[in-house]
């Protein structure tokens, strides 16, 4: 295999000088205004091995957070020892952050790696070879196929899997078994980005490019922690709002993140809703807008929207003042807010789980898109809408449909998208199961259950950590009524609960591509071998299509291709024509000096004021965004939208648990910047371990003093469903909320949430729920 | 008119009936998060319906006691079934209350025209704009429970 090399003429920063866990963003590079960002290389090998050690560089692009940076894995001797930034991608500019850079490599020769499958024997799981293993695996689904049709099938899968491996288990639930119920984890983490692209534009795919930074005068920052969660793009902007000609940033927080720190440095606004009030906040900043009728470019909305007159009556009643009352925010604050809106040239902005996982997630991340529309600030420098993703490969798993997509951005309702497939895969259309909406991640986990989902198959994630009141999830998945397959690096809390369990190569030991939030795809190279018996995730579902026989309707094999190139040509061909058209890249313009953006040669989407919402085109007819009811295929063409944008307006609703007696405190979830997801790669690198080890909960110095309780005192957070103990920090949080990171599996922040999700996105509400908190004891331990 | 004011009764006791019935729903469903939420939700909407007619129904009186429409009545769900076919036939039951709901607004509607009355026409189209919400969010929650229900359900 070639492993192609890009040297760099720059110095490269090697973070045994700087300790990137303490500096986090790195030495500023200041720029101005619609210059380019400056290259700085970001450089880490393990203790002992120096850059000219290295035997080869091997491209690929960072799977610690969901920015996508450009780097090289440094081999030495056979084993991944480090990772640098590359100068010349697109994303990054050469920079990685600390989980990047401290992350990437150390757990690939863990001693705990999965080396060999496991089943379980006798309540035990013990070691076993792989046809002993997928031979249980295919028994248990030819008996349920038989006794119960595919319904008896759930697949849960990633944000962490590469394009070829999420589009060959597509094809092999909708095609090969035909059922609909696959989902992934990107349901927590991305579902509403998708849902409120859909919604208003009429296709998923990010309208924006990482380019909008430079150009941009003002950012706004929606429920979106950037400076923890995506450090490389947060020194982006740093690098912007310390230089010259610099945006305004507004932040919109429950906590004073150093996000929020920055947007009152650049003489923007800190605004700081109560958890679960966002949606309030969005309609009158929109009502303020309208208000000014100077800020809303009338001749754009008029040729390339629908619905302002139904958004304006909904917002009506959203003063200013009635955003204070109900979110605790200055009216002030939203009058200037909406006025650096209004006022400014070319406005980025991006949205995350502050308002995903929380209430009303759909209708408020929709209302950002109406902020943009209003404007017509789309498609041009600087006017750009990030809809962020919360892992690295989750948009692919969107295109490709391994969750519940349709592959290739098709509409489930749309007989002629399905023949479409139908016709690429050579299969009976009703095989497609595209006669019900597809079955979201809470709902798989419901039918298992029941025991009505016989076999559930879990790649590369950890929801007995990550879901929603997780020791449910932990007895569904132990319990007898269903056949859980896990396959994954390590053993996670998830597979140990497993009836077998597969050991899967990671990043680095086998190849494929991923999409990041700008549309960029990169390609990630096999730069060493899986350890022990370990397989890539495509090999393992190649295996078991083999195994269970599945064919086209001329007898011939479902799954046609073998390698990863292979399955991305086949990809491709099922995006062609579809707003996510990947032809034209291919693996050898991607081991170029950059990732490539799709649509090739398109940096933004919709700088025509063109949208996919042509009734044979779109993705989706759309929701009521309060009941999540589906809009009909005739009441989508009686709108005759034609190319136009929906502006679709929601009424504020009070969240679903609000602080009672009992329960006085809001509590919120979210992320350090030293760990991702569950910690299954983060907590094997010492230095991001040292940094965040365990748990915590922040509360506000107030509410600290009301308790009695300082820095590091021992506190009981309780919900009305279920309790942990956990040390405090006081700070950023606003008074009468509670922040626990969710990463801690010892101390998961998952017993307290709600199984509550949005009614169109189906993401879980993790950060809306009541608490309280006990002191338990002055200092930590227990 | 006292058709009108039977019609008036009929969808202040049919919302009433709806109401108390999404509840009863939600309630026997409650470890089905959505329906929990939502059917507290859509029996939100219809508590507002009624009170939004509370001023109509003292203009033109409430009529239940003419006998022709009394047939009309229908029964609620007093108590959920279990499981996944019994949500599916609890939400189908709602779905007819939620029918019946709507065209009794339509008919109202009608009457509104007629007289000219300007204000109960306002409502009974935003009502029956209301109602016909909930009864596409019954479509949808329909459609997602059917196929395991009927197929794989024990």
């Amino acid at each position: 295999m070639t492993t192609p090399t890009h040297d760099s003429t720059h110095d490269s920063h090697d973070t045994h000088d700087t300790d990137r866990t303490r500096d986090v963003w790195g030495e500023r590079t200041p720029h101005g205004r619609g210059t380019p960002w400056p290259t700085r290389v970001d450089l880490h090998l393990e203790d002992g091995v120096s850059e000219d050690q290295v035997d080869r560089w091997v491209s690929s692009a960072c799977l610690l957070c969901s920015n996508g940076c450009g780097c090289d894995i440094a081999v030495k001797d056979g084993r991944m020892v480090g990772v640098r930034g590359r100068a010349t991608d697109r994303v990054n500019h050469g920079r990685l952050g600390p989980k990047g850079l401290y992350g990437s490599t150390p757990w690939s020769h863990s001693p705990d790696r999965l080396t060999r499958p496991l089943v379980r024997e006798g309540g035990d799981l013990v070691e076993t070879d792989w046809d002993t293993a997928m031979g249980r695996i295919v028994a248990r689904s030819k008996q349920l196929l038989e006794e119960q049709g595919p319904l008896s099938h759930g697949f849960y899968t990633s944000g962490q899997l590469f394009l070829e491996e999420y589009y060959t288990q597509a094809v092999i639930g909708k095609a090969g078994l035909g059922t609909p119920h696959m989902d992934g984890n990107t349901r927590l983490c991305t579902a509403t980005a998708a849902a409120a692209l859909k919604e208003s534009f009429g296709a998923d795919g990010q309208p924006g490019s990482y380019d909008d930074i430079e150009h941009c005068d003002a950012l706004f920052l929606y429920g979106h922690n950037m400076a923890e969660t995506q450090t490389v793009l947060w020194s982006r902007i740093l690098d912007r709002t310390r230089g010259d000609d610099p945006p305004r940033v507004v932040c919109v927080d429950p906590r004073r993140t150093a996000v929020a720190a920055e947007a009152e440095r650049t003489g923007g606004v800190h605004l700081a809703p109560r958890v679960g009030t966002n949606l309030a906040l969005m309609n009158a900043l929109t009502r303020e807008l309208l208000e000014h009728d100077a800020w809303v470019d009338h001749a754009w909305v008029e040729a390339h929207t629908l619905g302002l007159d139904d958004l304006r009556a909904v917002v009506a009643p959203y003063t200013p003042k009635e955003a204070a009352r109900i979110c605790g925010v200055e009216a002030e604050d939203v009058r200037r807010a909406a006025r650096i809106f209004g006022e400014s040239e070319a406005v980025l902005s991006t949205v995350l789980q502050g308002f995903y996982q929380s209430h009303q997630a759909t209708a408020a991340s929709v209302a950002v898109n109406n902020l943009h529309l209003l404007r017509g600030m789309l498609g041009r420098p600087g006017c750009g809408l990030l809809q962020m993703n919360g892992q690295p490969t989750a948009q692919n798993n969107r295109e490709t449909g391994a969750d519940g997509d349709l592959t290739g951005f098709r509409n489930w309702d749309n007989p002629a998208h399905v023949q479409e497939l139908a016709d690429l895969w050579h299969v009976d259309p009703m095989t497609i199961p595209h006669w019900a909406p597809p079955t979201h991640a809470m709902q798989i986990f419901s039918y298992a259950e029941a025991g009505t989902i016989g076999l559930l198959w879990i790649s590369a994630t950890n929801p007995a950590v990550s879901l929603p009141e997780s020791e449910r999830v932990k007895r569904i998945l132990a319990g007898d009524q269903c056949f859980v397959v896990v396959q994954d690096l390590f053993l996670t809390e998830t597979a140990r609960l497993a009836d077998v369990v597969l050991p899967a190569a990671g990043w680095g030991e086998k190849t494929g591509t991923f999409t990041n939030v700008d549309r960029t795809v990169h390609l990630s190279e096999k730069a060493v071998d899986p350890p022990g018996e370990a397989r890539s995730d495509l090999e393992i579902f190649l295996t078991y299509a083999d195994a269970m026989g599945f064919t086209d309707l001329d007898g011939g094999p479902l799954v046609t291709w073998r390698t990863p190139e292979e399955a991305f040509e086949a990809w491709t061909e099922a995006s062609r024509g579809r707003p996510c058209d990947y032809t034209g890249i291919t693996y050898d313009l991607l081991r170029g000096p950059t990732g490539v953006q799709w649509p090739l040669g398109v940096e933004r989407l919709y700088g025509d004021g063109v949208f996919p919402t042509d009734t044979d085109r779109c993705e989706t007819y759309g929701h009521d965004l309060v009941t999540g009811g589906t809009v009909s295929e005739q009441e989508h063409r009686a709108q005759a939208p034609a190319g136009r944008a929906f502006l679709k307006g929601t009424a504020y609703s009070p969240p679903h648990e609000e602080p009672s007696e009992d329960y006085p405190f809001r509590l919120t979830t979210g992320r350090t910047v030293y760990h991702f997801h569950t910690r299954t790669k983060t907590k094997r690198s010492r230095p991001l371990e040292e940094s965040a080890p365990h748990a915590w909960v922040e509360l506000a110095a107030a509410d600290a003093d009301r308790l009695g309780v300082a820095d590091g005192a021992t506190v009981r957070l309780e919900s009305p469903r279920g309790a942990i103990e956990v040390p405090v920090r006081v700070g950023e949080v606003t008074e009468g909320a509670v922040f626990v990171p969710f990463h801690y599996g010892d101390h998961p922040a998952n017993e307290l949430t709600m199984t509550v999700w949005d009614p169109v996105s189906k993401q879980p509400t993790f950060k809306t729920a009541a608490c309280r908190v006990t002191r338990v004891h002055d200092g930590e331990g227990s | 008119m006292p058709h009108l004011a039977t019609y008036v009764g009929l969808a202040d006791h049919s919302e009433q009936t709806l109401a108390d019935s999404f509840r009863a729903v939600a309630e026997g469903h409650a470890q089905v998060a959505d329906v929990f939420h939502l059917c507290h939700t859509l029996a939100g909407w219809s508590d507002a319906h009624r009170e939004a007619l509370a001023p109509v129904v003292e203009r033109y009186g409430e009529q239940t006691d003419v006998d022709e429409p009394e047939r009309l009545h229908a029964a609620g769900l007093a108590q959920a079934r279990d499981g996944e076919i019994g949500l599916l036939r609890d939400l189908q039951d709602l779905h007819v209350l939620a029918s019946l709901v709507q065209t009794t607004w339509m008919v109202i509607a009608q009457g509104a025209q007629g007289l000219r009355d300007r204000e109960l026409l306002d409502l009974a189209h935003a009502c029956s704009a209301e109602t016909a919400r909930q009864i596409t969010w019954l479509d949808t929650r329909l459609k997602v429970a059917a196929p395991q229900a009927l197929i794989v359900a024990p």
